[in-house]
Parts: C-alpha cells; sequence; structure tokens
C-alpha cells in the first residue's frame, strides 16, 4: 500500500489501474445502473404502472452474461492463477470472487423470477423491493471481492441494510417489521463487534490490506507464543461474520426474521446472503493461515496461524450443525423450520471451513451453489401454496398431495434432497463437505476434525425426522374433517418454476463434475499455496 | 467451451452389449416409472400393466445375462478352471484391453466407464456368481410382488412409480462395483420403501416407516465412513509392493501380471505422481487382502522368532515388519475399524440382533407385496454388502472378529425363533422367523477356519448364500400366503383361525409346503441352506476356542425343532380344526394360484436338486473364501 504516497508516478499508475479496474468491474457498475436506472424511472408518469421486476431481471441476466465472459479464462484447460487487484487493492479480481458474483448472480435471477411469479412485491412497491434487492445483492458481490479489513466492514454494511429493508417490507404485518427491528438490532451490534475487531487488527499491524495482514499475521504466529490481542481481534471479526452465517450463538435472529419476512426474502437471505458470507469467511481463513501468499509457508507456520481461529471454527460449527437440527424438530411454521434448517446447513458449510483449506473451501462453495437449487425450491413451494391457501402453517398442509400434487412432488424432492439422500444433489454437496474434511482429517493428523465428521454425519440421520416430517403430513396424512380440500389450481409458470428446479435437484448429479472441475475447483486456485506444505509434512 | 466438457462421451463409445444388458436391468424399471407419468389419470389398469411390463422386462434381461453368465462359467469349467472365473480376473482383463485398446470384451460381464472425474467415480458394473443369483432373486420376486399388489386401489400410479424405482435401485446395488456408485443405489431404496410402507401400510404404518427409514439411514452414514476410509487411502505404496513382489519373477507369472495390472489400472497417475484413490470395490479388495497378508506374514515371523529366537528369524522378523511398514496400507486397527462400520451398516439391513427392531413393525405395517420384497430381496442386500464389501476389504477385521459374528449370528437364530414362538399376529411371527433364518447367514458367514480346512468354510459361505436365496423364496412366499388369507379374513391373529382347511384346500395345501420350506424340512430348499451352514460350523474354532463352533453348530441345529414347533402349531391353528366363521371363504383365484405356484415349484425344485443353483454360484464363493482363507498360513 506504499503507493497511497502521491507522487506524480503513483497518480498516474492509479488513474491506468483505475480504468482496468473498471473494466473488470462491468457486472457491478451494471447493477448500479440497473438501481439508479429503477429509482428515477418512476419520475416518469408513464413508468408508473410498470412491474420494475422485469427491469430489475433483465439488468441482473445482462450482468450476469457479462460475468460469464468475464468466466472464460478461467475454464481455460490450463486454469490461470489470475489475481488482479482492484481500486488500489481495495478489492481483488481472482477465481473467489468472479465465482461468487456469477453465483449471487443467477440466485438474483432466479429470485427475481419466483418474486413475479408470486407477485410480492406488487406494482406499486416494486420500486424500492427490487431496489433494496439488488442493492443487497451488489453488498454481497462486494464482501466476496472485498481485499482490505475496512471493504470487508463496508461490505458486509453494505449486505446488511438492505436486508433490514427487506425483511421488513410486508409492512402490513406486524410480525414483518418486529422482524425487521431484531435484524436491525442484532446486526447494528455484531457490525459493532466486527468494527472493534477490524480495529484490533488494523492498529496491530498498521494496515488493513489483507495480503499484508495475512503476511504480518504469519510472521507474529511464527515467532511462537501467543498473542491475545490477536486472537480477540480476530475471532471479534468471525463474530460478524457468523452473524450473517447465522451459526450459533449468534443465530437468534434468524428464525424471528424468516418467519416475519416474505418466504422470498428468507430464500434471498438464506442462500445470497449466506454463500457472500461462505466466500468472505473463506478467503479470511485462506489468507490468514498464509495460502494465498505467493512464497508458501511451512506446515509449522500454518499450524501456529491456525491456532486462534481454527478450533473455534470446529467447535462452531459442530455446535451450529447439531442446534439448528434439533431446533427445527419442534417447528410448525414452515419458514421457521427452514430458518432452522438453514443454520444447520451453515453449520455444515462452516464444518467445511473449519478445515482451512481451499479443499474446504471448494466444497462449501459447490454446497451453496447445489444449495440455490433446492433451497429456493422449499422456499418458493412454500410461497406458491402461501399465496394459494393464505398459510405457512404446517397445520394447513395435510392431504395436500391430493390438492397440489406436483408441488407436493417438488417439495419432498428438494426436502429430501436437503436431507442428503441419493440421488439428490443435496447428498453430493454433503460428499463433497465430507470428503474434505474427512481429507483434512488425515493431512493435518486433527482428531478434532474427525469428531466434526462424525457429529456432521450424525446430523444427517437427526435432520431425517424433521422434513420427512412435513412430507407425511403432505403425503400421507389426510385432511381434518371439514377442512379446505379442494384442488388448487396454481398457475402454470408456477408449476414449471418448481419442476425446473426439481430437475435440477434430480439430475443435477450430471453437472457434479464440470460445476466442481470448472467451477469451484478454479475458483480456489489462488488459495492451492499452503496445501503442498500440508501434504509434505504427512 | 462447457458444453464440450460436459459431452465428452468418447467412454461411452466403448461401451459394450454387457454394458447395456446390465444398465437395461437397472434402468429398465426406471424407464417404465418415468413412462407412467404420461398415462392420463384414471387409467389404472393401463398402468398396472404397464408396471408389470416393466418388471417382466428386467425379468427377461437378466435371463439373458443369466444366459450369458452361464456361458462364461462353461467356458471356464471346459477349460478345467472353472474358479478362475471371478470377477477381479475379468476386470484386470478388461483394464488391460482398455489400456491397450483390445478388442471388444462382451462376453466378460464387467464394464466400465468413468463418471465423475475428481473422485474417480465410475460407473463400474459386474456379475459373478453372487450377484447374479441375487439379480435373479430380485427379478422374480419383484415380478411375483407386483402380481401380488394387483388388486391396490388407492393412488396406483404412485405406488407403481415407487415400485419400479425400488427394484431401479435393488438392481443396482447387486450390479455396482463402485463404492460410490453402490452407495447411491443402496441409499435410492430407502424412499421408495419409506412412501410404499407409509402410505400404503397398516394402521401404524407411519411410525414402521420413519423407523425403518431412520434405522437404515444410520447404517448407511456408518457404511459412508468406510467409504471415505477407503478412498482417502492413496494407492502409491501398492504400486511398489507389486513391483517389489515381482521383481525377478517369470514374465508369465502371477506377480508380474497383477503388477501389469496395477499399471493399466494407475498408469497416468503413476506417471504424474498424483495420489492415487479409489472407490473400485475389487481393487480395496485387492489391497485388504494384501495387507492382511502383511499383517499375518509379521505375526507369523515374530511368532517363530519368540519359538525359536536365531539369526534367521530375527532377519524374516525385521523384513517382515519393513514391509509391513512399507507397503501395508490398510493397517489392522484401521480393517477392525472400517469392519465394524460396514458390519454394523449392513446387519441393520440383514438383520441381526440386536438391531433387527425395525423389521417386524416394517413388515406388519408394509402391505403384502412390499412384505415380500422387504423380506424377499431386501435382507439380502445386508448379507450381499457383507459378502461383497465387508469380507474382502478387511478381512483382517473379519477374521478377528469371527467369533463374534458367529454368536450374533447364533443369538440371532435363537432369539428369532423363541420370539416368533410368542407371537399371535401372523405377519410378526413371519417376520421373527426371517430374523432367526437370516441368522443362519451370519453363521455361515462367519465360520473362518485355516486353510488346511478351508472346505469347511465353503459350505459355510456356500450355504450363507443358499440360505439367502432360500430365504428369499420362501419368506417372500409365507408373506404372500399371510397376504391372501389377511384378503379375505380381515385379520391376522393366529388365535382366531381355524379351519381353513376345509374352506380353502388349495392354498392351504400350498401354504404348508412353503411354511415347511422355510421351516428346513428335508428335500425343500429351506433345509439345504440351514444344513450347509450347520455343518461349515462344525469345524470352526478360533485359537483357544477349539469347540466353540460345535457350540454354535449345537445351538443353530437345536433350534430347527423350536422352528418346527412355531410353524406346526400356526399351520395347526390356521388351517386344522374346523370354524363356521371361515366355511365361506373362496380358495385362492388363478392369479394367486399362479404366484403361489412359481414359489412353490422353486421351493421344492431347488430343494430337490441344489445343484441347480450351487453349479453356477459355487466357484466363486469358493474361490473368494480360498483367497480369504489362504492369508493366513
Amino acid at each position: 500500500m506504499n503507493q497511497h504516497f502521491l507522487t506524480p508516478s503513483a497518480v498516474q499508475e492509479l488513474t491506468q489501474s483505475y480504468s482496468q479496474s473498471l473494466g473488470l468491474f462491468a457486472p457491478e457498475l451494471i447493477l448500479c445502473v440497473g438501481i439508479i436506472l429503477m429509482l428515477l424511472i418512476r419520475l416518469f408518469n408513464a413508468f408508473n404502472r410498470v412491474n420494475l421486476g422485469y427491469v430489475a431481471l433483465v439488468v441482473t441476466l445482462v450482468s450476469l452474461w457479462v460475468s460469464w465472459t468475464a468466466w472464460q479464462p478461467f475454464l481455460s484447460s490450463t486454469p490461470i492463477k489470475a489475481r488482479e487487484n482492484l481500486f488500489a487493492g481495495m478489492l481483488v479480481y481472482d477465481g473467489l470472487s468472479a465465482f461468487l458474483r456469477l453465483f449471487l448472480l443467477l440466485a438474483a435471477a432466479l429470485l427475481i423470477w419466483l418474486t413475479l411469479l408470486t407477485g410480492i412485491p406488487d406494482k406499486e412497491d416494486s420500486a424500492d423491493f427490487y431496489t433494496l434487492f439488488l442493492g443487497g445483492t451488489l453488498g454481497m458481490i462486494l464482501m466476496g471481492s472485498s481485499n482490505h479489513l475496512l471493504m470487508v466492514f463496508i461490505a458486509v454494511e453494505m449486505a446488511s441494510l438492505p436486508s433490514y429493508g427487506l425483511a421488513g417490507f410486508l409492512k402490513g404485518r406486524r410480525q414483518s417489521s418486529e422482524a425487521a427491528l431484531k435484524y436491525v438490532v442484532y446486526g447494528g451490534a455484531a457490525a459493532g463487534v466486527m468494527l472493534f475487531g477490524i480495529s484490533l487488527l488494523v492498529g496491530r499491524f498498521g494496515t488493513g490490506y489483507l495480503p499484508e495482514v495475512a503476511a504480518s499475521y504469519l510472521a507474529l504466529a511464527q515467532k511462537g507464543g501467543f498473542d491475545p490481542l490477536l486472537m480477540i481481534g480476530t475471532l471479534l471479526i468471525f463474530v460478524g461474520l457468523a452473524f450473517k452465517l447465522s451459526a450459533v450463538p449468534f443465530h437468534f435472529w434468524c428464525p424471528d426474521v424468516f418467519e416475519g419476512a416474505s418466504a422470498e426474502v428468507g430464500a434471498f437471505l438464506s442462500v445470497s446472503s449466506k454463500a457472500a458470507a461462505v466466500a468472505l469467511t473463506g478467503r479470511l481463513v485462506l489468507n490468514l493461515t498464509g495460502s494465498s501468499l505467493d512464497a508458501l509457508g511451512s506446515f509449522e507456520q500454518w499450524k501456529q496461524a491456525s491456532i486462534y481461529f481454527g478450533p473455534v471454527l470446529v467447535l462452531l460449527a459442530a455446535v451450529t450443525v447439531t442446534f439448528g437440527n434439533l431446533a427445527a424438530y419442534t417447528q410448525t411454521n414452515l419458514k421457521r423450520l427452514l430458518a432452522y434448517s438453514t443454520i444447520a446447513h451453515a453449520g455444515i458449510v462452516l464444518a467445511g471451513l473449519a478445515t482451512l483449506t481451499a479443499e474446504g473451501l471448494s466444497a462449501g462453495l459447490l454446497y451453496m451453489t447445489f444449495y440455490l437449487f433446492m433451497n429456493v425450491g422449499a422456499f418458493a413451494v412454500v410461497a406458491f401454496l402461501r399465496n394459494q391457501i393464505g398459510s405457512e402453517d404446517v397445520a394447513a398442509y395435510p392431504g395436500m398431495i391430493r390438492r397440489a400434487p406436483l408441488q407436493t412432488i417438488c417439495l419432498a424432492v428438494f426436502f429430501l434432497s436437503l436431507v442428503g439422500l441419493p440421488p439428490f444433489i443435496g447428498y453430493v454437496a454433503k460428499f463433497e463437505v465430507f470428503a474434505a474434511i474427512y481429507n483434512a482429517a488425515q493431512a493435518q493428523s486433527n482428531k478434532g476434525l474427525l469428531v466434526l465428521l462424525a457429529i456432521a454425519l450424525l446430523n444427517t440421520v437427526f435432520s431425517l425426522f424433521y422434513y420427512v416430517r412435513v412430507l407425511k403430513i403432505m403425503i400421507i396424512d389426510s385432511p381434518a374433517p371439514g377442512a379446505e380440500s379442494q384442488p388448487l389450481s396454481l398457475p402454470r409458470l408456477q408449476n414449471v418454476f418448481s419442476l425446473l428446479l426439481a430437475i435440477i435437484v434430480v439430475a443435477g448429479v450430471l453437472i457434479w463434475d464440470p460445476l466442481s472441475q470448472f467451477g469451484t475447483q478454479r475458483s480456489v486456485m489462488p488459495f492451492r499455496g499452503a496445501l503442498p506444505s500440508i501434504e509434505a509434512s504427512k | 467451451m462447457l458444453g464440450s466438457h460436459l459431452f465428452a462421451t468418447t467412454a461411452w463409445e466403448t461401451f459394450e452389449k454387457d454394458g447395456w444388458i446390465m444398465s437395461g436391468i437397472i434402468f429398465a424399471p426406471a424407464l417404465f416409472s418415468l413412462l407412467l407419468l404420461f398415462i392420463p389419470k384414471g387409467r389404472d389398469e393401463v398402468i398396472r400393466r404397464l408396471s408389470l411390463l416393466g418388471t417382466l422386462v428386467t425379468l427377461v434381461l437378466s435371463l439373458f445375462l443369466f444366459v450369458d453368465y452361464l456361458t462364461l462359467h462353461q467356458k471356464y469349467e471346459l477349460s478345467g478352471n472353472a474358479e478362475a472365473n471371478t470377477l477381479t480376473a475379468r476386470a484386470d482383463a478388461a483394464t488391460r484391453a482398455t489400456a491397450t485398446h483390445g478388442p471388444d470384451r462382451s462376453g466378460d460381464l464387467v464394464s466400465r466407464v468413468p463418471w465423475i472425474g475428481r473422485f474417480g467415480i465410475e460407473y463400474f458394473l459386474g456379475v459373478d456368481g453372487l450377484s447374479m443369483s441375487l439379480v435373479l432373486l430380485t427379478a422374480v420376486i419383484s415380478t411375483l410382488a407386483f402380481l401380488t399388489g394387483w388388486g391396490i386401489e388407492k393412488s396406483v400410479r404412485g405406488y407403481c412409480i415407487l415400485f419400479l424405482l425400488l427394484e431401479t435401485g435393488m438392481m443396482g446395488t447387486f450390479l455396482s462395483l463402485d463404492f460410490f456408485l453402490f452407495y447411491i443405489f443402496w441409499e435410492l431404496m430407502l424412499l421408495p420403501m419409506y412412501f410404499l410402507i407409509g402410505i400404503w401400510g397398516g394402521p401404524r404404518r407411519e411410525y414402521a416407516a420413519i423407523k425403518f427409514f431412520l434405522y437404515t439411514l444410520f447404517g448407511s452414514v456408518l457404511i459412508l465412513i468406510a467409504l471415505l476410509a477407503f478412498y482417502f487411502t492413496d494407492l502409491t505404496p501398492y504400486y511398489g509392493y507389486l513391483q517389489a513382489r515381482a521383481q525377478g519373477k517369470d514374465p508369465n507369472s502371477a506377480e508380474v501380471r497383477e503388477l501389469e495390472n496395477f499399471k493399466a489400472y494407475a498408469g497416468a497417475k503413476l506417471n504424474k505422481k498424483e495420489a492415487i484413490n479409489t472407490f473400485d470395490l475389487l481393487m480395496l479388495a485387492k489391497i485388504g487382502h494384501e495387507s492382511a497378508r502383511l499383517e499375518a506374514e509379521y505375526r507369523k515371523a515374530s511368532a517363530d522368532h519368540a519359538a525359536k529366537p536365531t539369526e534367521e528369524s530375527k532377519k524374516a522378523v525385521d523384513q517382515a515388519s519393513e514391509n509391513k511398514a512399507k507397503y501395508q496400507l490398510f493397517g489392522p486397527q484401521f480393517q477392525v475399524i472400517c469392519f465394524v462400520l460396514l458390519f454394523i451398516g449392513f446387519a441393520i439391513k440383514l438383520p441381526m440382533f440386536p438391531f433387527h427392531t425395525w423389521l417386524p413393525d416394517a413388515h406388519v405395517e408394509a402391505p403384502t407385496p412390499i412384505s415380500m420384497i422387504l423380506a424377499g430381496v431386501l435382507l439380502k442386500m445386508g448379507g450381499y454388502g457383507i459378502l461383497r464389501i465387508a469380507y474382502p476389504i478387511c478381512p483382517w477385521g473379519a477374521y478377528d472378529l469371527a467369533w463374534l459374528i458367529g454368536l450374533f449370528g447364533v443369538i440371532s437364530i435363537v432369539y428369532g425363533a423363541f420370539a416368533a414362538m410368542a407371537q399371535t399376529d401372523f405377519k410378526k411371527l413371519v417376520a421373527y422367523s426371517s430374523v432367526s433364518h437370516m441368522g443362519y447367514v451370519l453363521v455361515g458367514l462367519a465360520v473362518w477356519t485355516s486353510p488346511d480346512r478351508s472346505e469347511y468354510w465353503s459350505w459355510g459361505m456356500n450355504g450363507a448364500v443358499f440360505q439367502m436365496l432360500a430365504h428369499g423364496i420362501t419368506s417372500a412366499g409365507m408373506f404372500f400366503m399371510v397376504g391372501v388369507i389377511y384378503d379375505r379374513a380381515h385379520h391376522r391373529d393366529l388365535n382366531n383361525f381355524g379351519g381353513i382347511a376345509n374352506a380353502m384346500p388349495v392354498y392351504s395345501g400350498l401354504s404348508a409346503i412353503i411354511f415347511f420350506g422355510g421351516m428346513g424340512l428335508p428335500g425343500l430348499c429351506g433345509f439345504v441352506g440351514e444344513f450347509m451352514c450347520i455343518l461349515g460350523t462344525w469345524n470352526f474354532g478360533p485359537s483357544g476356542h477349539p469347540y466353540m463352533g460345535r457350540v454354535y453348530a449345537i445351538l443353530a441345529a437345536a433350534t430347527v425343532v423350536i422352528t418346527a414347533a412355531y410353524i406346526l402349531w400356526t399351520i395347526q391353528r390356521v388351517y386344522f380344526g374346523s370354524s363356521e366363521k371361515y366355511k365361506d371363504l373362496p380358495d385362492i383365484t388363478l392369479r394367486e394360484g399362479f404366484i403361489a405356484g412359481v414359489l412353490v415349484v422353486m421351493t421344492v425344485l431347488f430343494g430337490v436338486a441344489p445343484m441347480l443353483l450351487l453349479s453356477w454360484y459355487e466357484p466363486t464363493i469358493s474361490t473368494l473364501v480360498r483367497g480369504l482363507a489362504s492369508i493366513f498360513p
């Protein structure tokens, strides 16, 4: 960060790098243009009655297309280890940020389509809703590419603030407002704690630039001894991220917010927001263990650095996955149930990150990619059925197999995939994570990871029960006497939406190999650094 | 760009005829279930016929495969070497041929295509005597079970779709030789089974269905751990082992060939010095085998040294321990742990005492056709898994725990028989008799004897497989018979029956044969398996406990009396005597008569002429036994 001194040559260099940065930043800029467009378009009377969802969809798709072309270099048979600093090192453009951008834009496109199908928001509110939605997505994309601790904070906040608004979007419902308020309070506190952690680290090292922080961190770790300040600073940063991931014990907002917010927003929070948090956590973890440095750290160095957060992450993952699954048992509101299920799944992904390897991050990203399809699918079915029967409570669901057979079967597919049963993609996702954990446990001879693996596997069995209970109610139970039991007539496009996702969930095994080889594996290329030294130490 | 990666299908061009037949057996039912989705509502009869056609197509394809297998078997037999007909040998030959772009090998009945490159997962299918026999059993029982369920009226389409998916899962499990693929099919069965019990079952169906699901899923998770543990063992040292072993050997010797096999299998990775990981069950079996052998050699050398310490014996110990350190991939502790994981996973399905409690519930609540499938095929998957995966890959664990497996087998036999006697529910009685009869399978498997007496173990193993097939026929038959009477009398309370023989003479006669077959009456198929298992057990004696096998054998044989007691008592209570209540019951219909007839014919036929089965599956099992027994000198 020495180029901060504004000598003429430095200024010239900055100018040049800015024009280059803007090129690589194009998809984000398109989103920005879209947001501004949607805010301004309402000034014209002619556009008053247009549902701006279509504008948002077009903007997202264009941005997605640009991101896809930007991904092409990563597909080449000789994978590049590209890493470009953007905007004087505040952001970084590498496989991880490019992959996350693709993921988030795909998720955004799917979710906008979903909102268009369910009619939340209505035309009046569409400008506000989609502005917040795209703004949140933009913040999440920045989370994936931040390369400076300050930028980490800004990006997290930029992702959080629109989410607060979205959570409270059903203005007429008290629950929705309550959810938003809770979310704001928790989010504010978590952000404050995180900022405090950042200030500790920045104060310790004199810089917030991640590669430099990482280098100093490693150097300090190598010197031996234990630095409590370092540990406190690092862990406080992880508190902020754990809040975003809804890891136990920072999960309290999650069930209330999911119950209060609409199902569409729930899907957004559980998929997009989580994925961004996963990428950011992965980037931080791998940076701090020196995996992204060009000069390879030794295994000892790696181990020294990891004691500051490795065991805590293992513990966090174990507690999160177990708590999420056990708490889901008693839920009767489907959105609440899905909230706890989200917590449990965050625990599994955290378990992958707790390996502190690029493998683990790659598995986590694959998990999130597959999770996107099954979880959006599950929320979509809940939203579609809510539009028909006006309830999200399982009590209204008996006999649903006769009333809406297609949606019920699709929900069965999504739920069983969330359990992690083959041949659905949920199994593949879990397998990747479990494989990464086992491999890391062997390579690092880390007994804690083996215990974590056992806990995660047992949780697969635990989770079966509550998902299947819902399916049992929908498929096996007959409706209570006197209850509505007429077949529902869902709009055809809603059926198409669910069916499409269900087909992906069933046949997704076929895209597993290409997705992992040319997607997630490539995205963690920059972090391959420390792996050989771990292997060598065996 | 991605498209070209997605559809890099050159590997599929080499897919051979045998591969298509085996894939057809697995996926024909699934394709038919897909077809059912497009039949308009209310055409239940069409749906039923189409599904029956699906099971029939699978049956015919299985028979094709059987003919191919017999041809292959005969080829080896004519060359005087029936026991060289192993899956491993055929797969090795195929791998070599692929590596050198050799000629079409359609007759070898193994077929492998890469699937998930990153994990080296293959679409790897193959048959030997063991899987062939179970594939045939599955095809026959599925067809008969489907006919049994012809009268089901509740959401016929859903029932047929789930039934066919279940058959796909079962066939895939028996035919896949890649552990990952096996696991997918193994789990694939859970879903249809859950819904088949949960929707079409009896009054407590929901409880029974979720109990079945949870138990089996728990077992699967244990299997998954073993799967990961096997996979993440780097096999590169095995190459060094093979090289060392082949040094200075004749180029035609088995050792050199084995080296070439491995080079053909993993040459590319060896050259690149990458880690070699595999899900290939046959390769894993080789590794487990050789690891156990190294351990056995080391222990023998140590024992010799302790008995008579000389300079030479010291050297032998050092050599053995060095080999062990260098080449042993699956150490004894590792093998014991993995064996226990796999064994519990499979024993839950078998089911073995004390993991059997899901079975009576599931059986009692399931509709008749599903009970037939459960008892006839699903229980056999446990035995198949033990024989195909647990024993070959973890022989050390199997050897170490042989006495325990036998003990649990005996407990299952005795406990199951006594529990069956105490039942008043007809279906529960048959369910507990299943626990008892599958116990013989365990005992037959367990009786590991030294190589010079390995023919006894071979009796036990062959008996175990025969018992699986015989039990598949008779237990499916018994459940069918219970189903027939339940359809007419609408209850299953044993104490409330009586005089059925007067009203339904044909039915009663056929049932008697099936029940006697289950009881193990000489001349019927149940006898052969039990007798062979007990015979093999007699000579079992782990070091220090030479008479353990005799105790097991006596207990197992004595239980036959209990079995006879509860079956005769049942027959007496249900069929004999006279009752006004049941005198108007109609005798069995043509459809039911056909199903019962097929089962009765098989029961008698394989009891009178067991060689009809034994002659072609026996070499597979005997070779397996000889290989395993030779590990421990």
